[in-house]
């Protein structure tokens, strides 16, 4: 009923007759062309000055001196002799070009604020492919949804970007680095923003191919370009499951727009298996780009790119991709509640598992990064119990605090790199057991990280309170009187396994707490680690590090008052709720069976104190029981025992994989594949086969032609008699 | 009257076949082949009784041709001859793969 009612109101004619048609949301192709315009000129950048420039190549030649401008004179004064020669053009388009971005999108959501806009505003830019029965534009979608995702990734994105300028100006591949940046950002556009599936997988693919190139990014450590090629390959597992669903989507409604989708949903069959299948497939996907339970093992390795990018990529948006993309196809998974379960239940399992291994990680980014894999746990359980606006406030929220922290670690391994460097000593700069006292030194990085860790701990009334709270709450609320209650999930009634959903969720939040503060013990607190001589050379990052986190910071904090809930009334209730309704509200009525899923206020309340109190306790409890002046470098640490050395090395399970996945693969491919198939069967039997076939047919034919006519005579008398006798005797 | 003359270009068809098969002589293998011609010609002979006189037109040409093919083979013969010293075919094999 729900569904038919939305059909209605989308069936409007779209395009000239949309209130945003003429306004600044016609520009829309603007904001994913700016940072391919940032690509375009740092790429060039980048390999111009790669090639050696002399009076034999006068193009080159010329193309560098009209980059250079003005500029050139100053270069080998100022800069360190490292720095690249186009380093400062670069600073400034690198970062510009997202700024304006920002800035378009958020005159766009302005509009679409205004418009009051119901059905989304398709921009479509040219026809793309027309095959039989398939037909994709490459369009572009603004809605609510999209919008959203464009103003984190563009606002979040511009503020790493600006944060890169300072972290990254001294390498030798400067420009390299801001052109791979760019175009992640772009293709994260056309993701986000993309009308149909075929728009989005391009983008899809391209955030997968520029998050290999940056992970890679220092490609001449094989470790980082093994990361590379896992995060790559891993991903591709996923995409399988994204291709599946939308062939399947595509075979059963002959479209793969959206809107047509969603007009067409219900032809699928509520609760069908092909609904489930589809859900599950797409899912797959998500769990591939979302490093969600099983393919989530990419995502720590990851960390081995420049930290911006693990703040950009990694943490804030490439990774909330499928979170995204389960939220733009909400009107599938409402139809498919056991396929929601999944999602549900995966997401509390990874949630609790990887939080579970944050406990034991010493590399302060690997600790982050698990942390992100546990929060991304929390996003899919919130689109998984149909909660898609809490789901996406946690990914907005997550954006600000996750990027803070990632970025403040990058600030201090920048200080910590730098006093190694200063003193010549070779040492691990990521190494929690190195590090150890740094708030005398590092006081605003110290403040900021210490806002984003209650943020991400769950402490009122900081942004992470408001949006873990709202999953939480709504997984306790749609034990009732939901489509995913009286569901079975392998067979276990669909309340109970939200409960336990829930109870991971809670686990997860307390341990979510201790680790980060003992992140925050040991990078901060107690004792300086670092050594005599390096402690000098301990300080603060410039400033135009400082201030994207200090912005970051005010958003960590105050991103709560995005949606705040109706019990907390600090000022306008609900905001991302009501503003994402026309996209997802329909599915998540769906869910809760048209009504609101609500919660008495005591009980809200309660909920509210209980995820209080798990936060506090789990700091308490950190607090209390880790003791960082019993902590020595790590050259001195002994290795860890028992039930602590299986967490720290993450449950074993890259090598469970290995053993289980890699090997086989490799053994199969080795000698079925490459010494039977293929040296055997398509070298052996088909190539040098074919050819001793020939060579035999050959030696016959050669025997035949004795050179006496007589035995020639022979043969075409025994031929006319054949020919002869077929005629007669036919 | 017919069937007699059929059999009898029968038979010499076979004796002209036979003898291209199993001789090795280049003059004899000739002559045999002007056998089976000629007990072609017959049986066209034969035929224009009944079927018309379109069978006679032919054996003209038959003849034409053989006369013709009688000059070139046989000089080829001759020509092989001067080349290997014999006609015997059995020693001539230049043409083996």
């Amino acid at each position: 009923m729900i569904f038919l009612a939305s059909l209605a109101a989308l069936q409007e004619p779209v395009g000239g007759s949309h209130p945003l048609a003429g306004t600044v949301a016609d520009l829309i192709w603007l904001v994913p062309a700016l940072p391919l315009l940032g690509f375009l000129i740092n790429g060039i950048l980048s390999l111009t000055s790669v090639a050696k420039v002399g009076p034999t190549d006068p193009h080159a030649h010329h193309e560098q001196h009209a980059h250079e401008g003005h500029a050139d004179a100053q270069y080998d004064d100022n800069d360190a002799p490292t720095r690249h020669r186009h380093a400062k053009i670069v600073s400034i388009i690198g970062p510009l070009v997202l700024w304006a971005a920002f800035g378009l999108a958020a005159s766009i959501v302005g509009v679409l604020a205004g418009a009051n806009a119901e059905a989304p505003f398709i921009r479509s830019l040219f026809s793309w492919m027309i095959t039989g029965d398939l037909s994709a534009d490459a369009a572009l979608q603004v809605d609510q949804l999209s919008m959203t995702m464009t103003l984190v990734v563009t606002g979040v994105g511009a503020l790493i970007h600006t944060f890169s300028v300072g972290y990254m100006q001294d390498d030798p591949g400067y420009p390299r680095y801001f052109a791979y940046l760019n175009l992640f950002v772009f293709f994260m556009l056309v993701l986000v923003l993309g009308a149909n599936l075929p728009v989005v997988f391009v983008g899809w693919e391209g955030v997968g191919l520029c998050s290999y190139l940056l992970i890679g990014f220092w490609f001449e450590d094989k470790v980082n370009a093994d990361a590379g090629k896992k995060a790559f390959i891993m991903n591709r597992i996923g995409d399988f499951g994204f291709l599946v669903a939308m062939m399947l989507l595509f075979a059963n409604l002959g479209t793969l727009d959206f809107l047509g989708l969603r007009e067409g949903a219900l032809q699928l069959g509520e609760g069908s298996a092909l609904v489930s299948a589809i859900c599950l497939f797409l899912f797959l996907g998500c769990t591939g780009k979302s490093a969600q339970i099983p393919l989530y093992t990419w995502l720590p390795d990851a960390m081995a790119g420049p930290t911006p990018v693990s703040a950009l990529i990694h943490a804030a948006t490439m990774v909330t991709a499928g979170v995204f993309l389960i939220a733009r196809t909400s009107f599938l998974f409402a139809l498919a509640p056991v396929a929601s379960l999944t999602v549900a239940v995966m997401g509390g399992l990874t949630a609790l598992f990887a939080a579970t291994i944050g406990l034991k990680q010493w590399d302060i980014k690997k600790v982050l990064a698990y942390s992100t894999v546990s929060q991304l746990g929390y996003m899919f359980v919130g689109v998984g119990v149909g909660a898609y606006a809490a789901g996406l406030f946690h990914l907005v929220t997550h954006a600000f605090f996750k990027a803070l922290l990632f970025l403040g670690s990058g600030s201090v391994i920048f200080a910590m790199h730098r006093a190694y460097h200063a003193t010549h000593k070779q040492d691990d700069a990521q190494d929690m057991r190195n590090m150890g006292g740094l708030k005398s030194f590092m006081p605003y990085t110290f403040v900021l990280m210490w806002i984003a860790t209650l943020a991400i701990a769950g402490i009122f009334p900081l942004s992470g309170f408001f949006s873990k709270d709202e999953i939480l709450a709504s997984v306790f609320a749609r034990r009732h009187e939901s489509t995913l209650a009286e569901a079975h999930w392998l067979g276990i009634p669909g309340s109970a396994v939200l409960t336990i959903v829930y109870a991971f969720g809670l686990i997860a939040a307390l341990l979510t707490a201790i680790y980060m503060t003992r992140m925050m013990l040991y990078t901060f607190h107690g004792q300086n680690r670092t050594g005599e001589a390096e402690r000098q050379h301990l300080r603060e990052a410039p400033w135009v590090m400082t201030g994207p986190l200090v912005v970051l910071g005010i958003l960590s904090a105050f991103g709560g008052w995005l949606n705040l809930p109706e019990v907390l009334p600090l000022g306008p209730v609900g905001m991302l709720h009501h503003w994402l309704e026309p996209v997802t509200g329909e599915p998540a009525l769906h869910i809760t069976k048209g009504a609101e899923a609500h919660l008495s206020h005591a009980t809200e309340y309660a909920l509210i104190g209980l995820a209080l109190a798990i936060a506090v306790t789990g700091i308490v409890i950190a607090w209390v029981r880790l003791k960082p002046a019993a902590l020595v470098p790590k050259e001195q640490s002994p290795e860890a025992e028992g039930l602590e050395r299986v967490l720290a090395h993450k449950y074993y399970v890259d090598e469970v994989y290995d053993a289980t996945i890699v090997q086989p693969t490799v053994g199969i491919s080795r000698n079925v594949l490459w010494k039977g198939m293929d040296a055997g069967i398509i070298d052996g039997l088909f190539v040098n086969g074919s050819a001793y076939l020939a060579r035999a047919f050959g030696w016959l034919g050669a025997r035949l032609q004795s050179g006496q006519v007589g035995t020639y005579a022979w043969i075409l008398f025994i031929g006319v008699l054949v020919v002869l006798g077929s005629v007669a005797f036919r | 009257m017919i069937a007699e003359s059929l059999a009898l270009s029968a038979a010499l068809f076979v004796i002209g076949a036979v003898g291209v098969l199993t001789r090795r002589n280049a003059i004899i293998i000739f002559m045999c082949v002007e056998l089976m011609l000629n007990a072609v010609n017959l049986s066209f002979i034969a035929f224009s009784k009944v079927y018309g006189f379109s069978g006679q037109a032919i054996v003209f040409f038959v003849m034409t041709v053989a006369a013709a093919e009688a000059a070139v083979g046989l000089a080829i013969i001759i020509a092989i001859f001067r080349h290997a010293q014999t006609v015997n075919l059995q020693n001539i094999n230049l043409l083996k793969g």
